[in-house]
């Protein structure tokens, strides 16, 4: 598995996301007997994204489970052995086929450690590609961000770069709550560099906590995923103009870090958020509620400015789909509406 | 006033009934599998003579829509690795299936395709231009670039839209039969789905409901030995999927489904008893993709390639239809003329995807179209914004390529 990593220099590695999440599940796999991964496609194929490649011939199929053709089926089966005392991650193809299998995952999975007053308990990874890939139209391309994090019982997160994608899934694996894991297609071939530790098998990362991607003073982009890429590009083209951007990455939607970002406020008094899912009742929208809510409202100077998707399913054509999500320069321009 | 609650006349008081015990155990194990109905043999022979039944005329069309849907197909395919288009899927190997059972169909009924079926879509008009253009995405496309490509629809030719999510069209074809039988229309609604696709819950539902309720529907399984690179004996176990649908108490037939006559007179049959009895049909078509999943497949990389080969040259339902009508004379045309077809078809589609690139790209507006009945105000205002930022930023970006500029 640490084949696919190549070596920069002493202390460093390089890795795409892919590999992080790959890697991240064969440690797993190997450290705990009852951990296996269930989906369509994962074994002999190698994963419908190669995210799984090697696993099934290291792993074989009593640990790589491929099935039929039925995500209520596979992930109402993972609730089941997740309830006697396995440890599923499952995989789906997209979230936006989990939708065929939402209930087993809210119904099921959140509400019964609630509902069996403590009694039923069910550890289990649910994660996929989640938001905009590119020219696969509207029923691919949904952000699941929102509706997930509304629901009390699930824990949410969504890396961005290797070091969020190996420790966040390795804490999911390990927390004895459901997981819902958000993935970006257009992530997945993103290399970065990995120092050592994140390489580590014990690497895990703390869910509940945002990190500081860059330090500014003059604005907080709060963002996730994907969206922080395009805040670091945006973020570098402002410095250029002397606007110094604090961007926040923030890696578990829920319980959303509301310190960091109330931190954050005190010090840069202006906020936009990104996020590529549609707007209302998004994770924009609550950033904005949070705020309104705590003392962190009083240390603004200026609105919250949220950049979102546009409101409409998403279109394929080329020229249409690049319209309707947040580019660098989207929120470059609303760094500057909020500074007006 | 009183309101009565009306209940089923059927008592369902107890009843001895002593025919209906027995007083051993022996379990059901194995069933006889359902044997597959043919027509014409793997060299074109007529093997059952009563169905010689379907007009000359009929079958040379079809005959020239197989070879032309394989043409294309492969041109698409190619065009894809060229980056022409992002995304195709052929029907390699199937098209027996599909053009043949769109044949012997009615053109008022519904059809609820998967996503393989371009010989229904074609069968019925569909053309060259409008595939390529909708695979393209461009401002000629009928979905106004809403939608991945292969994902056509026609309202004019009563073919629903493809949709991705597996499965979502079957019992969608369930309600639109029950609608049907309950005002009297000489209509079916006949959907497509995959034997992998009839692995998800959704296909339970809509076979119970539409023997239950009594809806004029017609199942059209594909069985093509793959999903993706799931075989067939990852997906299911029992006799395939026509195995299961006795069980809902519903009519089935397993038929060859690279016999154009087989599956021709099938559907035929399957339609008349339909509309007779106001009771959904079900047919399994056993048939092979010889081509991959789709562009984003290698299916070499979980089978081989004498296994492909053997039903390409072994079972191919062009090469047996075309022997059939060769033996039997009633080809109109000689190979020469075949092709002529095949080239072109070849042509029309160079054309097309020459065409189709210098197009426009789909208006803005359209963006903010269809999404509701009307466009509401918070999309109006949407819209605005976005065109007050393309104004701004216009040397940003191709303004001159989308149709109706801004």
């Amino acid at each position: 598995m640490l084949r696919i990593v190549h070596k920069l220099r002493s202390g460093f590695a390089k890795m795409t996301v892919r590999e992080a999440i790959n890697s991240a599940m064969a440690q797993e796999i190997e450290r705990d007997s009852n951990v296996f991964l269930i989906g369509e496609e994962v074994g002999q194929y190698q994963g419908a994204y190669k995210v799984s490649k090697g696993l099934y011939d290291r792993f074989g199929k009593s640990r790589i489970w491929d099935t039929p053709i039925t995500e209520a089926g596979f992930t109402g089966l993972s609730v089941g052995a997740a309830m006697y005392g396995l440890k599923p991650i499952v995989e789906f193809m997209t979230f936006n086929f989990a939708m065929q299998a939402i209930d087993h995952v809210i119904n099921s999975a959140a509400k019964l450690h609630y509902m069996s007053a403590g009694g039923l308990r069910t550890s289990i990874v649910f994660r996929g590609i989640n938001g905009a890939a590119a020219s696969v139209a509207a029923q691919h391309s949904q952000c699941f961000a929102a509706w997930y994090s509304q629901v009390p019982g699930l824990i949410v997160l969504s890396p961005y770069d290797c070091d969020d994608a190996r420790g966040l899934l390795k804490a999911a694996v390990r927390d004895p709550n459901p997981v819902v894991f958000l993935e970006n297609e257009i992530m997945y071939n993103e290399a970065f560099e990995v120092p050592d530790n994140v390489m580590d098998k014990d690497y895990v990362i703390p869910i509940g906590k945002a990190k500081i991607m860059r330090e500014g003073k003059d604005v907080t982009i709060v963002t996730f995923s994907k969206m922080v890429k395009f805040s670091l590009l945006a973020a570098a083209e402002l410095e250029r103009e002397g606007i110094s951007c604090e961007v926040i990455n923030l890696r578990t939607l829920k319980p959303l870090d509301r310190t960091t970002i109330i931190e954050s406020i005190k010090k840069t008094h202006r906020v936009v958020t990104v996020e590529e899912g549609w707007g209302q009742c998004g994770i924009g929208a609550e950033i904005c509620s949070v705020i309104n809510e705590t003392n962190a409202f009083f240390h603004l100077d200026a609105p919250i400015v949220r950049v979102t998707g546009a409101d409409i399913p998403t279109p394929y054509a080329f020229n249409l789909e690049e319209l309707s999500f947040p580019k660098a320069h989207n929120i470059v321009e609303a760094v500057k509406l909020v500074l007006k | 006033m009183k309101h009565f609650m009306r209940f089923s006349k059927i008592s369902k008081a107890f009843q001895e009934v002593p025919s209906q015990y027995v007083y051993q155990i022996n379990p059901i194990k194995n069933f006889e599998p359902i044997k597959q109905f043919r027509v014409i043999d793997l060299e074109g022979n007529l093997v059952a003579k009563e169905y010689n039944n379907i007009p000359k005329e009929i079958l040379n069309q079809i005959f020239d829509l197989m070879i032309s849907i394989e043409e294309m197909d492969n041109l698409l395919y190619m065009s894809q690795r060229q980056g022409k288009i992002s995304f195709y899927m052929t029907s390699f190997g199937e098209t027996a299936t599909t053009v043949g059972t769109t044949a012997a169909l009615q053109p008022q009924d519904f059809i609820f395709p998967q996503y393989r079926e371009q010989g229904s879509f074609m069968w019925r008009g569909f053309t060259i231009e409008q595939i390529v253009n909708q695979c393209i995405g461009n401002h000629l496309d009928g979905g106004k670039g809403r939608q991945m490509p292969v994902h056509y629809g026609s309202k004019d030719l009563n073919i629903v839209t493809v949709s991705s999510p597996l499965t979502t069209q079957v019992p969608q074809a369930s309600g639109a039969g029950y609608g049907f039988r309950v005002n009297g229309e000489n209509k079916i609604a006949a959907t497509w789905f995959g034997e992998g696709a009839a692995s998800e819950g959704d296909f339970h539902s809509a076979m119970n409901f539409a023997q239950t309720l009594k809806c004029q529907t017609l199942f059209l399984c594909r069985n093509n030995h793959y999903a993706i690179s799931t075989p067939t004996d990852d997906q299911f176990r029992g006799d395939t999927i026509a195995g299961k649908a006795p069980a809902y108490g519903m009519r089935t037939l397993k038929i060859d489904g690279n016999d154009l006559l087989a599956v021709y007179n099938g559907v035929k049959y399957a339609r008349e008893q339909i509309i007779k009895n106001k009771e959904p049909f079900f047919i399994e078509f056993i048939t092979y993709r010889i081509g991959d999943h789709s562009t984003s497949d290698h299916s070499v990389l979980y089978r081989s390639q004498e296994e492909i080969d053997s039903w390409k040259s072994g079972n191919n339902p062009i090469n047996r239809l075309g022997l059939f009508l060769k033996k039997q004379g009633l080809r109109q045309f000689n190979d020469d003329h075949d092709n002529q077809i095949r080239k072109d078809v070849r042509n029309r589609v160079i054309a097309a995807l020459k065409h189709g690139s210098e197009q426009q790209s789909p208006s803005i507006q359209d963006l903010f179209t269809d999404v509701y009945d009307e466009v509401l105000p918070h999309l109006q205002e949407q819209y605005t914004q976005l065109r007050e930022h393309l104004t701004k930023y216009k040397d940003q970006y191709p303004i001159n390529k989308f149709k109706g500029g801004l």
